[in-house]
Protein backbone atom coordinates (compact mmCIF):
# COMPACT_ATOMS: atom_id res chain seq x y z
CA UNK A 1 0.00 0.00 0.00
CA UNK A 2 1.45 2.79 -1.24
CA UNK A 3 1.61 6.19 1.12
CA UNK A 4 0.22 8.92 -1.18
CA UNK A 5 0.10 11.60 1.56
CA UNK A 6 2.19 14.84 0.88
CA UNK A 7 2.53 17.51 3.39
CA UNK A 8 3.43 20.67 1.42
CA UNK A 9 4.54 22.69 4.52
CA UNK A 10 1.49 22.19 6.31
CA UNK A 11 -1.11 21.85 3.85
CA UNK A 12 -2.13 18.09 3.56
CA UNK A 13 -2.67 16.75 0.26
CA UNK A 14 -4.38 13.23 0.68
CA UNK A 15 -2.22 12.95 -3.44
CA UNK A 16 0.43 15.41 -4.85
CA UNK A 17 -2.10 16.22 -7.77
CA UNK A 18 -3.60 19.51 -7.97
CA UNK A 19 -5.73 21.05 -10.63
CA UNK A 20 -4.22 24.53 -12.28
CA UNK A 21 -6.20 27.34 -12.40
CA UNK A 22 -8.42 28.31 -14.95
CA UNK A 23 -7.99 24.98 -16.27
CA UNK A 24 -10.84 23.42 -14.02
CA UNK A 25 -12.99 25.92 -13.59
CA UNK A 26 -14.89 25.81 -10.25
CA UNK A 27 -14.71 22.07 -10.28
CA UNK A 28 -18.22 21.80 -11.04
CA UNK A 29 -17.45 21.08 -14.54
CA UNK A 30 -16.16 18.18 -14.19
CA UNK A 31 -18.09 16.71 -11.97
CA UNK A 32 -20.06 14.57 -14.70
CA UNK A 33 -16.84 13.09 -15.74
CA UNK A 34 -14.99 12.28 -12.57
CA UNK A 35 -14.39 12.08 -8.70
CA UNK A 36 -13.06 15.05 -7.43
CA UNK A 37 -12.06 13.66 -4.09
CA UNK A 38 -9.66 11.26 -5.96
CA UNK A 39 -7.03 14.35 -6.43
CA UNK A 40 -5.10 16.31 -4.01
CA UNK A 41 -6.77 19.31 -4.56
CA UNK A 42 -8.21 22.00 -7.30
CA UNK A 43 -6.80 25.24 -7.27
CA UNK A 44 -9.75 27.53 -8.89
CA UNK A 45 -10.01 30.13 -11.22
CA UNK A 46 -8.34 33.56 -10.67
CA UNK A 47 -10.26 35.78 -8.45
CA UNK A 48 -10.01 39.26 -8.38
CA UNK A 49 -11.41 42.00 -6.09
CA UNK A 50 -13.48 43.78 -8.59
CA UNK A 51 -15.45 42.09 -11.68
CA UNK A 52 -13.75 41.58 -14.76
CA UNK A 53 -14.62 40.89 -18.26
CA UNK A 54 -11.52 39.69 -19.70
CA UNK A 55 -9.95 39.92 -23.14
CA UNK A 56 -12.63 40.70 -26.09
CA UNK A 57 -12.53 37.43 -28.00
CA UNK A 58 -10.60 35.67 -29.90
CA UNK A 59 -8.45 34.62 -27.27
CA UNK A 60 -7.19 30.74 -28.20
CA UNK A 61 -5.30 29.60 -30.40
CA UNK A 62 -4.01 26.47 -30.70
CA UNK A 63 -0.37 25.55 -31.43
CA UNK A 64 1.43 22.62 -32.00
CA UNK A 65 1.28 20.53 -29.34
CA UNK A 66 -0.56 23.10 -27.11
CA UNK A 67 -2.38 26.01 -27.13
CA UNK A 68 -2.20 29.82 -26.48
CA UNK A 69 -4.59 31.63 -24.35
CA UNK A 70 -5.19 35.46 -23.86
CA UNK A 71 -8.43 34.94 -20.96
CA UNK A 72 -7.72 37.95 -18.97
CA UNK A 73 -8.54 36.93 -15.82
CA UNK A 74 -12.34 37.09 -16.36
CA UNK A 75 -13.92 36.58 -13.38
CA UNK A 76 -17.34 37.66 -11.33
CA UNK A 77 -14.76 39.23 -8.59
CA UNK A 78 -14.18 38.14 -5.01
CA UNK A 79 -17.65 39.07 -3.53
CA UNK A 80 -19.70 37.16 -5.59
CA UNK A 81 -17.08 33.86 -5.28
CA UNK A 82 -18.11 34.12 -1.72
CA UNK A 83 -21.70 34.33 -1.98
CA UNK A 84 -22.25 32.42 -5.41
CA UNK A 85 -19.47 30.08 -5.54
CA UNK A 86 -17.98 29.35 -2.49
CA UNK A 87 -21.34 27.50 -0.66
CA UNK A 88 -21.94 24.91 -3.97
CA UNK A 89 -17.92 24.21 -3.60
CA UNK A 90 -17.21 24.31 -0.12
CA UNK A 91 -17.85 20.51 0.84
CA UNK A 92 -16.08 19.06 -2.43
CA UNK A 93 -14.15 16.03 -0.65
CA UNK A 94 -10.81 17.67 -1.31
CA UNK A 95 -8.47 20.61 -0.97
CA UNK A 96 -9.76 24.02 -2.64
CA UNK A 97 -7.54 26.91 -2.79
CA UNK A 98 -8.25 29.73 -4.79
CA UNK A 99 -5.83 31.62 -7.27
CA UNK A 100 -6.09 35.39 -6.37
CA UNK A 101 -4.94 37.97 -8.63
CA UNK A 102 -4.95 41.83 -8.67
CA UNK A 103 -4.01 45.11 -10.27
CA UNK A 104 -2.44 46.57 -7.15
CA UNK A 105 -0.66 45.27 -4.14
CA UNK A 106 -3.66 46.60 -2.58
CA UNK A 107 -6.01 44.53 -4.56
CA UNK A 108 -4.15 41.34 -3.41
CA UNK A 109 -4.36 41.86 0.06
CA UNK A 110 -7.79 42.97 0.24
CA UNK A 111 -9.04 40.16 -1.88
CA UNK A 112 -6.90 37.52 0.58
CA UNK A 113 -8.52 38.78 3.12
CA UNK A 114 -11.67 38.33 2.20
CA UNK A 115 -10.84 34.51 1.59
CA UNK A 116 -8.87 33.91 4.46
CA UNK A 117 -12.66 34.30 6.12
CA UNK A 118 -13.81 31.55 4.14
CA UNK A 119 -13.64 28.40 6.41
CA UNK A 120 -12.84 25.56 4.06
CA UNK A 121 -9.78 27.23 1.41
CA UNK A 122 -7.06 26.11 3.18
CA UNK A 123 -4.57 28.42 0.95
CA UNK A 124 -4.76 30.23 -1.56
CA UNK A 125 -2.04 30.74 -5.12
CA UNK A 126 -1.02 34.44 -5.62
CA UNK A 127 -1.16 34.90 -9.07
CA UNK A 128 1.93 37.39 -9.47
CA UNK A 129 2.08 35.80 -13.39
CA UNK A 130 -0.66 36.38 -15.68
CA UNK A 131 0.59 37.50 -19.43
CA UNK A 132 -2.54 38.72 -19.93
CA UNK A 133 -3.39 41.92 -18.10
CA UNK A 134 -2.11 45.16 -18.41
CA UNK A 135 -1.65 46.23 -14.84
CA UNK A 136 -0.44 44.12 -12.20
CA UNK A 137 0.05 40.07 -13.30
CA UNK A 138 3.26 39.34 -14.42
CA UNK A 139 4.41 42.81 -13.38
CA UNK A 140 4.69 41.51 -9.92
CA UNK A 141 6.21 38.35 -11.00
CA UNK A 142 9.25 39.77 -13.06
CA UNK A 143 11.13 41.83 -10.72
CA UNK A 144 12.30 40.19 -7.33
CA UNK A 145 11.67 43.48 -5.70
CA UNK A 146 7.67 43.83 -6.77
CA UNK A 147 7.02 40.31 -6.19
CA UNK A 148 8.65 40.44 -2.96
CA UNK A 149 6.51 43.47 -2.20
CA UNK A 150 3.39 41.60 -2.97
CA UNK A 151 4.15 38.61 -1.00
CA UNK A 152 5.19 40.13 2.15
CA UNK A 153 1.92 42.31 2.08
CA UNK A 154 -0.55 39.63 1.75
CA UNK A 155 1.69 37.65 4.21
CA UNK A 156 0.86 40.27 7.16
CA UNK A 157 -2.48 39.45 6.66
CA UNK A 158 -2.98 36.25 4.95
CA UNK A 159 -2.54 32.84 7.75
CA UNK A 160 -2.81 29.81 5.70
CA UNK A 161 -1.05 28.47 3.01
CA UNK A 162 0.31 31.09 0.73
CA UNK A 163 1.57 29.65 -2.45
CA UNK A 164 2.90 32.15 -5.14
CA UNK A 165 2.48 31.13 -8.62
CA UNK A 166 5.78 32.63 -10.98
CA UNK A 167 5.95 33.05 -14.24
CA UNK A 168 8.92 31.43 -16.66
CA UNK A 169 8.80 34.76 -18.49
CA UNK A 170 11.94 35.89 -16.66
CA UNK A 171 15.97 35.16 -16.84
CA UNK A 172 16.16 33.26 -13.69
CA UNK A 173 13.18 32.00 -12.19
CA UNK A 174 15.38 31.20 -9.22
CA UNK A 175 15.87 34.46 -8.32
CA UNK A 176 12.32 35.33 -8.20
CA UNK A 177 11.48 31.75 -6.39
CA UNK A 178 14.15 33.19 -3.50
CA UNK A 179 12.83 36.63 -3.42
CA UNK A 180 8.98 35.40 -2.88
CA UNK A 181 10.44 32.64 -0.61
CA UNK A 182 12.37 35.03 1.70
CA UNK A 183 9.24 37.27 2.10
CA UNK A 184 7.27 34.49 3.29
CA UNK A 185 5.60 32.24 0.81
CA UNK A 186 4.90 28.61 1.88
CA UNK A 187 5.33 27.41 -1.59
CA UNK A 188 5.83 28.03 -5.32
CA UNK A 189 4.04 26.98 -7.70
CA UNK A 190 5.57 27.03 -11.89
CA UNK A 191 5.13 27.61 -14.42
CA UNK A 192 2.66 29.71 -15.53
CA UNK A 193 2.22 30.11 -19.35
CA UNK A 194 5.05 31.69 -21.89
CA UNK A 195 4.61 34.39 -23.39
CA UNK A 196 3.52 33.72 -27.04
CA UNK A 197 1.97 34.79 -30.49
CA UNK A 198 0.02 33.71 -33.47
CA UNK A 199 -0.56 35.09 -36.77
CA UNK A 200 -3.13 34.07 -39.52
CA UNK A 201 -1.04 34.30 -42.54
CA UNK A 202 -3.89 34.02 -45.00
CA UNK A 203 -5.43 37.23 -43.12
CA UNK A 204 -2.10 39.17 -42.32
CA UNK A 205 -3.54 39.21 -38.71
CA UNK A 206 -2.77 38.00 -35.44
CA UNK A 207 -4.83 34.88 -34.45
CA UNK A 208 -5.55 36.56 -30.40
CA UNK A 209 -7.30 39.92 -29.78
CA UNK A 210 -4.41 40.81 -26.95
CA UNK A 211 -1.95 39.91 -30.45
CA UNK A 212 0.16 38.10 -27.88
CA UNK A 213 -0.82 35.51 -25.32
CA UNK A 214 -0.09 32.58 -23.01
CA UNK A 215 1.28 29.11 -24.52
CA UNK A 216 0.95 25.91 -22.43
CA UNK A 217 -0.06 22.31 -22.87
CA UNK A 218 2.08 19.39 -23.63
CA UNK A 219 4.71 21.96 -26.06
CA UNK A 220 5.98 23.48 -22.68
CA UNK A 221 7.00 20.76 -20.55
CA UNK A 222 10.64 20.36 -21.17
CA UNK A 223 11.16 23.96 -20.00
CA UNK A 224 8.91 23.82 -17.12
CA UNK A 225 10.93 20.74 -15.81
CA UNK A 226 14.00 22.39 -16.40
CA UNK A 227 13.01 25.49 -14.11
CA UNK A 228 11.01 23.40 -11.50
CA UNK A 229 14.26 21.48 -11.54
CA UNK A 230 16.40 24.55 -10.88
CA UNK A 231 13.99 26.19 -8.70
CA UNK A 232 13.87 22.90 -6.26
CA UNK A 233 17.56 22.80 -5.41
CA UNK A 234 17.45 27.13 -4.78
CA UNK A 235 14.61 27.26 -2.38
CA UNK A 236 14.00 25.52 0.39
CA UNK A 237 10.10 25.67 0.52
CA UNK A 238 8.15 23.20 -1.65
CA UNK A 239 7.67 23.44 -5.21
CA UNK A 240 4.50 22.47 -7.46
CA UNK A 241 5.68 21.74 -10.82
CA UNK A 242 3.23 22.14 -13.30
CA UNK A 243 3.70 23.01 -17.04
CA UNK A 244 2.10 20.54 -19.61
CA UNK A 245 1.38 17.23 -17.51
CA UNK A 246 -0.63 15.12 -19.82
CA UNK A 247 0.41 11.66 -18.14
CA UNK A 248 1.50 9.78 -14.76
CA UNK A 249 4.71 9.66 -16.17
CA UNK A 250 4.97 13.41 -16.83
CA UNK A 251 4.13 14.03 -12.55
CA UNK A 252 6.99 11.48 -11.94
CA UNK A 253 9.27 13.73 -14.03
CA UNK A 254 7.85 16.61 -12.13
CA UNK A 255 8.24 15.00 -8.63
CA UNK A 256 11.64 13.61 -9.57
CA UNK A 257 12.84 16.76 -10.46
CA UNK A 258 12.25 18.06 -6.81
CA UNK A 259 8.41 18.85 -7.04
CA UNK A 260 6.15 17.87 -3.88
CA UNK A 261 2.77 18.39 -5.55
CA UNK A 262 1.91 19.04 -8.93
CA UNK A 263 -0.84 20.85 -11.19
CA UNK A 264 -2.31 19.30 -14.44
CA UNK A 265 -3.79 22.18 -16.37
CA UNK A 266 -4.16 22.06 -20.35
CA UNK A 267 -4.53 18.40 -20.43
CA UNK A 268 -7.66 18.71 -18.29
CA UNK A 269 -9.56 20.12 -21.36
CA UNK A 270 -8.75 16.80 -24.10
CA UNK A 271 -9.22 14.58 -21.09
CA UNK A 272 -11.82 15.90 -18.41
CA UNK A 273 -10.60 12.83 -16.27
CA UNK A 274 -6.91 13.05 -16.71
CA UNK A 275 -6.18 14.44 -13.06
CA UNK A 276 -7.74 11.34 -11.82
CA UNK A 277 -5.82 9.13 -14.21
CA UNK A 278 -2.23 10.63 -13.10
CA UNK A 279 -3.16 10.08 -9.69
CA UNK A 280 -3.65 6.33 -9.73
CA UNK A 281 -0.57 6.33 -12.04
CA UNK A 282 1.88 7.55 -9.86
CA UNK A 283 0.82 4.85 -7.33
CA UNK A 284 1.38 2.38 -10.02
CA UNK A 285 4.82 3.88 -10.72
CA UNK A 286 5.41 3.80 -6.55
CA UNK A 287 4.14 0.57 -6.52
CA UNK A 288 6.47 -0.86 -9.77
CA UNK A 289 9.97 0.78 -8.90
CA UNK A 290 9.31 0.18 -4.93
CA UNK A 291 8.66 3.37 -3.30
CA UNK A 292 6.72 3.33 -0.02
CA UNK A 293 5.17 6.55 -0.14
CA UNK A 294 4.81 8.91 -3.20
CA UNK A 295 6.98 12.09 -1.01
CA UNK A 296 9.63 9.74 -1.27
CA UNK A 297 9.94 10.72 -5.09
CA UNK A 298 10.71 14.25 -4.72
CA UNK A 299 13.93 15.21 -5.90
CA UNK A 300 14.94 11.65 -6.22
CA UNK A 301 16.37 12.36 -9.60
CA UNK A 302 19.16 10.49 -10.15
CA UNK A 303 22.25 12.95 -11.60
CA UNK A 304 25.44 10.61 -12.34
CA UNK A 305 28.74 12.70 -12.19
CA UNK A 306 29.42 13.14 -15.95
CA UNK A 307 26.36 14.88 -16.43
CA UNK A 308 27.05 17.46 -13.95
CA UNK A 309 29.64 19.01 -15.69
CA UNK A 310 26.85 20.81 -18.48
CA UNK A 311 26.14 24.51 -17.73
CA UNK A 312 22.80 24.94 -16.29
CA UNK B 1 -32.41 25.62 -18.23
CA UNK B 2 -31.17 22.22 -16.25
CA UNK B 3 -27.85 21.01 -18.11
CA UNK B 4 -28.34 17.50 -18.79
CA UNK B 5 -25.86 15.59 -17.86
CA UNK B 6 -22.43 14.74 -20.40
CA UNK B 7 -20.52 11.87 -20.91
CA UNK B 8 -17.35 10.60 -22.43
CA UNK B 9 -18.01 7.83 -24.85
CA UNK B 10 -16.02 5.73 -27.74
CA UNK B 11 -18.60 5.54 -30.19
CA UNK B 12 -17.90 3.40 -33.51
CA UNK B 13 -17.92 4.75 -36.69
CA UNK B 14 -20.32 2.44 -38.62
CA UNK B 15 -21.05 4.85 -42.38
CA UNK B 16 -18.99 7.72 -43.76
CA UNK B 17 -20.39 9.25 -47.07
CA UNK B 18 -18.43 11.24 -48.82
CA UNK B 19 -21.21 14.61 -49.80
CA UNK B 20 -18.68 16.51 -51.72
CA UNK B 21 -15.05 17.17 -51.54
CA UNK B 22 -15.45 19.72 -48.82
CA UNK B 23 -18.38 17.49 -46.58
CA UNK B 24 -18.51 14.28 -45.22
CA UNK B 25 -21.72 12.59 -42.90
CA UNK B 26 -19.89 10.36 -40.61
CA UNK B 27 -22.66 7.75 -38.38
CA UNK B 28 -21.36 6.27 -35.13
CA UNK B 29 -23.18 3.96 -33.43
CA UNK B 30 -22.73 2.43 -29.60
CA UNK B 31 -23.29 -0.73 -27.78
CA UNK B 32 -25.44 0.82 -25.38
CA UNK B 33 -28.13 3.51 -25.28
CA UNK B 34 -26.87 6.90 -26.59
CA UNK B 35 -27.60 9.61 -24.18
CA UNK B 36 -30.63 11.85 -24.65
CA UNK B 37 -29.10 14.88 -27.10
CA UNK B 38 -31.07 18.00 -28.08
CA UNK B 39 -31.27 19.92 -31.20
CA UNK B 40 -28.53 22.56 -30.97
CA UNK B 41 -26.15 20.66 -28.74
CA UNK B 42 -22.90 19.56 -29.44
CA UNK B 43 -19.60 17.01 -29.01
CA UNK B 44 -16.12 17.56 -28.11
CA UNK B 45 -14.30 14.73 -30.44
CA UNK B 46 -10.83 13.70 -29.89
CA UNK B 47 -9.14 13.63 -32.91
CA UNK B 48 -5.92 11.15 -33.02
CA UNK B 49 -3.37 10.70 -35.24
CA UNK B 50 -3.35 14.48 -36.52
CA UNK B 51 0.37 15.98 -34.68
CA UNK B 52 -0.85 19.39 -35.34
CA UNK B 53 -4.25 18.86 -33.50
CA UNK B 54 -3.81 19.19 -30.02
CA UNK B 55 -7.29 20.10 -28.61
CA UNK B 56 -10.78 18.48 -29.54
CA UNK B 57 -13.37 19.26 -32.15
CA UNK B 58 -16.81 21.16 -31.52
CA UNK B 59 -18.78 19.26 -33.50
CA UNK B 60 -22.88 19.49 -33.75
CA UNK B 61 -25.48 16.85 -33.88
CA UNK B 62 -26.75 16.31 -37.35
CA UNK B 63 -29.35 13.88 -35.66
CA UNK B 64 -29.92 11.28 -33.61
CA UNK B 65 -31.64 7.73 -35.40
CA UNK B 66 -33.46 6.44 -32.14
CA UNK B 67 -34.10 2.86 -33.53
CA UNK B 68 -30.33 1.90 -34.93
CA UNK B 69 -28.86 4.12 -31.82
CA UNK B 70 -26.84 6.05 -34.37
CA UNK B 71 -25.72 9.44 -34.17
CA UNK B 72 -25.21 11.53 -37.46
CA UNK B 73 -22.34 14.11 -37.48
CA UNK B 74 -21.89 16.59 -40.49
CA UNK B 75 -17.93 17.30 -40.63
CA UNK B 76 -16.82 20.26 -43.02
CA UNK B 77 -13.15 19.43 -43.76
CA UNK B 78 -11.12 22.71 -43.13
CA UNK B 79 -8.08 22.04 -41.96
CA UNK B 80 -5.85 19.21 -40.36
CA UNK B 81 -7.97 18.00 -37.57
CA UNK B 82 -11.26 17.41 -39.45
CA UNK B 83 -9.00 16.00 -42.44
CA UNK B 84 -7.69 13.44 -40.33
CA UNK B 85 -11.17 12.54 -38.65
CA UNK B 86 -12.89 12.22 -42.17
CA UNK B 87 -10.26 9.52 -42.75
CA UNK B 88 -10.97 7.52 -40.12
CA UNK B 89 -11.89 3.67 -40.93
CA UNK B 90 -15.12 2.18 -40.39
CA UNK B 91 -14.82 0.72 -37.16
CA UNK B 92 -13.05 2.80 -35.54
CA UNK B 93 -13.76 4.33 -32.04
CA UNK B 94 -14.16 7.77 -31.72
CA UNK B 95 -13.96 9.35 -28.46
CA UNK B 96 -16.15 12.09 -27.94
CA UNK B 97 -17.85 14.17 -25.16
CA UNK B 98 -21.95 14.69 -25.24
CA UNK B 99 -23.67 15.96 -25.16
CA UNK B 100 -22.77 19.68 -24.32
CA UNK B 101 -24.09 23.06 -24.84
CA UNK B 102 -28.02 24.21 -24.57
CA UNK B 103 -30.19 24.20 -27.46
CA UNK B 104 -32.91 25.47 -29.00
CA UNK B 105 -35.81 26.84 -27.89
CA UNK B 106 -39.56 25.68 -28.14
CA UNK B 107 -41.94 28.07 -30.04
CA UNK B 108 -44.62 29.67 -28.94
CA UNK B 109 -48.52 27.68 -29.84
CA UNK B 110 -49.16 28.62 -33.52
CA UNK B 111 -45.82 30.09 -33.75
CA UNK B 112 -44.67 30.06 -37.67
CA UNK B 113 -40.76 28.71 -37.83
CA UNK B 114 -38.29 29.47 -40.51
CA UNK B 115 -35.12 27.71 -39.99
CA UNK B 116 -32.43 28.98 -41.55
CA UNK B 117 -28.74 27.57 -42.82
CA UNK B 118 -25.07 28.05 -44.40
CA UNK B 119 -22.92 25.61 -45.14
CA UNK B 120 -22.13 23.56 -42.38
CA UNK B 121 -24.47 25.59 -39.65
CA UNK B 122 -27.15 23.42 -41.76
CA UNK B 123 -26.12 20.30 -39.60
CA UNK B 124 -28.41 20.88 -36.09
CA UNK B 125 -31.09 22.02 -38.30
CA UNK B 126 -31.88 18.56 -39.36
CA UNK B 127 -32.65 17.35 -35.64
CA UNK B 128 -34.29 20.42 -34.72
CA UNK B 129 -37.00 19.79 -38.08
CA UNK B 130 -37.35 16.43 -36.95
CA UNK B 131 -37.94 17.43 -32.96
CA UNK B 132 -40.47 20.46 -34.29
CA UNK B 133 -42.21 18.00 -36.97
CA UNK B 134 -42.75 15.05 -33.86
CA UNK B 135 -44.73 18.29 -31.98
CA UNK B 136 -46.85 18.92 -35.06
CA UNK B 137 -45.28 22.28 -35.83
CA UNK B 138 -44.81 23.06 -39.72
CA UNK B 139 -41.69 23.38 -40.20
CA UNK B 140 -39.79 25.43 -43.28
CA UNK B 141 -36.56 25.22 -44.33
CA UNK B 142 -34.21 28.29 -45.80
CA UNK B 143 -30.67 26.43 -47.06
CA UNK B 144 -28.55 28.79 -48.53
CA UNK B 145 -25.04 27.59 -49.91
CA UNK B 146 -22.34 28.77 -52.60
CA UNK B 147 -23.41 26.31 -55.14
CA UNK B 148 -25.21 23.27 -55.69
CA UNK B 149 -22.82 20.86 -54.67
CA UNK B 150 -22.54 22.51 -51.60
CA UNK B 151 -26.00 21.99 -50.40
CA UNK B 152 -26.33 19.03 -48.07
CA UNK B 153 -28.71 16.70 -47.23
CA UNK B 154 -31.77 17.93 -49.07
CA UNK B 155 -33.36 14.56 -48.84
CA UNK B 156 -33.22 14.42 -44.93
CA UNK B 157 -34.28 18.27 -44.72
CA UNK B 158 -37.48 17.46 -46.91
CA UNK B 159 -38.71 14.72 -44.58
CA UNK B 160 -39.22 17.39 -41.76
CA UNK B 161 -40.71 20.68 -44.01
CA UNK B 162 -40.79 22.69 -46.71
CA UNK B 163 -37.13 22.98 -48.61
CA UNK B 164 -36.38 26.74 -49.59
CA UNK B 165 -32.54 27.08 -51.53
CA UNK B 166 -30.48 29.65 -52.63
CA UNK B 167 -27.29 29.25 -54.24
CA UNK B 168 -24.55 32.52 -54.66
CA UNK B 169 -24.11 31.36 -57.89
CA UNK B 170 -27.73 30.07 -58.85
CA UNK B 171 -26.93 26.65 -59.75
CA UNK B 172 -29.94 25.87 -57.50
CA UNK B 173 -32.48 27.73 -55.85
CA UNK B 174 -32.80 31.78 -56.22
CA UNK B 175 -29.48 33.55 -56.76
CA UNK B 176 -28.17 34.98 -53.86
CA UNK B 177 -27.99 34.86 -50.12
CA UNK B 178 -30.45 33.69 -47.66
CA UNK B 179 -31.90 36.68 -46.87
CA UNK B 180 -32.70 37.65 -49.98
CA UNK B 181 -35.44 34.58 -50.43
CA UNK B 182 -38.58 35.78 -51.76
CA UNK B 183 -39.61 33.56 -49.27
CA UNK B 184 -38.97 36.22 -46.87
CA UNK B 185 -40.93 38.93 -48.99
CA UNK B 186 -43.91 36.90 -49.20
CA UNK B 187 -44.52 34.47 -45.90
CA UNK B 188 -44.85 36.15 -42.36
CA UNK B 189 -42.86 34.27 -39.86
CA UNK B 190 -42.77 34.13 -35.57
CA UNK B 191 -39.43 32.19 -35.10
CA UNK B 192 -36.07 32.00 -37.16
CA UNK B 193 -33.43 29.50 -35.78
CA UNK B 194 -30.36 29.95 -37.81
CA UNK B 195 -26.81 28.82 -38.01
CA UNK B 196 -24.10 29.22 -40.27
CA UNK B 197 -21.09 31.60 -41.18
CA UNK B 198 -21.50 34.14 -38.98
CA UNK B 199 -21.89 36.99 -41.42
CA UNK B 200 -25.53 34.62 -42.81
CA UNK B 201 -26.57 35.03 -39.34
CA UNK B 202 -26.26 38.91 -38.41
CA UNK B 203 -27.75 39.49 -41.70
CA UNK B 204 -30.83 36.93 -40.73
CA UNK B 205 -30.84 38.50 -37.28
CA UNK B 206 -31.07 42.05 -38.80
CA UNK B 207 -33.96 40.75 -40.90
CA UNK B 208 -35.57 39.24 -37.53
CA UNK B 209 -35.14 42.63 -35.83
CA UNK B 210 -36.44 45.03 -38.31
CA UNK B 211 -39.56 43.13 -38.75
CA UNK B 212 -40.20 41.72 -35.02
CA UNK B 213 -39.26 38.45 -34.96
CA UNK B 214 -37.80 36.08 -32.32
CA UNK B 215 -34.94 34.89 -33.81
CA UNK B 216 -32.08 32.47 -32.32
CA UNK B 217 -28.86 31.55 -33.63
CA UNK B 218 -26.00 28.67 -32.78
CA UNK B 219 -22.57 30.18 -32.75
CA UNK B 220 -19.47 28.28 -33.58
CA UNK B 221 -17.08 30.44 -31.69
CA UNK B 222 -13.44 28.91 -31.13
CA UNK B 223 -13.47 26.56 -28.40
CA UNK B 224 -10.62 24.80 -25.86
CA UNK B 225 -12.70 22.56 -23.14
CA UNK B 226 -16.54 22.77 -24.50
CA UNK B 227 -17.47 22.38 -20.90
CA UNK B 228 -16.87 25.60 -19.37
CA UNK B 229 -13.60 25.40 -17.87
CA UNK B 230 -11.21 27.82 -20.05
CA UNK B 231 -13.34 30.38 -20.81
CA UNK B 232 -11.89 30.98 -24.36
CA UNK B 233 -15.43 30.62 -26.36
CA UNK B 234 -16.63 33.66 -25.09
CA UNK B 235 -19.18 35.48 -26.89
CA UNK B 236 -20.08 39.93 -25.77
CA UNK B 237 -23.86 39.64 -24.70
CA UNK B 238 -26.21 42.08 -22.82
CA UNK B 239 -24.67 40.07 -19.90
CA UNK B 240 -21.14 40.30 -20.36
CA UNK B 241 -18.90 37.61 -21.90
CA UNK B 242 -20.45 34.30 -21.52
CA UNK B 243 -19.40 30.99 -22.71
CA UNK B 244 -21.02 30.11 -25.82
CA UNK B 245 -19.98 26.29 -24.91
CA UNK B 246 -22.13 26.13 -21.45
CA UNK B 247 -24.22 29.28 -21.70
CA UNK B 248 -24.78 28.34 -25.68
CA UNK B 249 -23.99 27.90 -28.38
CA UNK B 250 -27.74 28.90 -28.81
CA UNK B 251 -28.61 32.42 -28.01
CA UNK B 252 -31.47 34.75 -28.95
CA UNK B 253 -29.78 37.24 -31.13
CA UNK B 254 -31.28 39.96 -29.30
CA UNK B 255 -28.66 39.31 -26.48
CA UNK B 256 -26.10 39.58 -29.08
CA UNK B 257 -24.25 42.62 -29.36
CA UNK B 258 -24.32 42.21 -33.15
Amino acid sequence: MVNQKVNLNGLQLKNPVLTASGTFGFGEEFTDFMDLSRIGGIIVKGTTIRHREGNPYPRMAETASGMLNAVGLQNKGVEYFVNSIYPRIKNFDTNVLVNVSGSTIEDYVQTAEIIQDLENIPGIELNISCPNVKLGGMTFGTSCTEAAKVVEAVRRVYKKHLMVKLTPNVTDITEIAKAVEAAGADSVSLINTLLGMAINAETRRPVLSTITGGLSGACVKPIALRMVWQTANAVKIPVVGLGGISSASDAVEFLLAGASAIQVGTANFIDPTISQKIAAGIVDYCEKHGFQSVKDLTGALIIEDKTTSCTV
Amino acid sequence: MQKNKSYILDLELVEIQQLNSQYVLMKFHDENKLPPMKPGQFAQVRIDGSPTTYLRRPISINFVDIELNQLWMLVQIVGDGTRTLAKAQIGTKINMILPLGNSFGIPLPNERVLLVGGGVGVAPLLMLGKQLQEMQIPVTFLLGARSANDLLELDQFSRYGNVFTTTEDGSAGEKGYVTQHSLLSTDVFGRIYTCGPKPMMQAVSAYAKKHGIECEASLENSMACGIGACLCCVEDTSEGHVCTCIDGPVFNTNVLKW
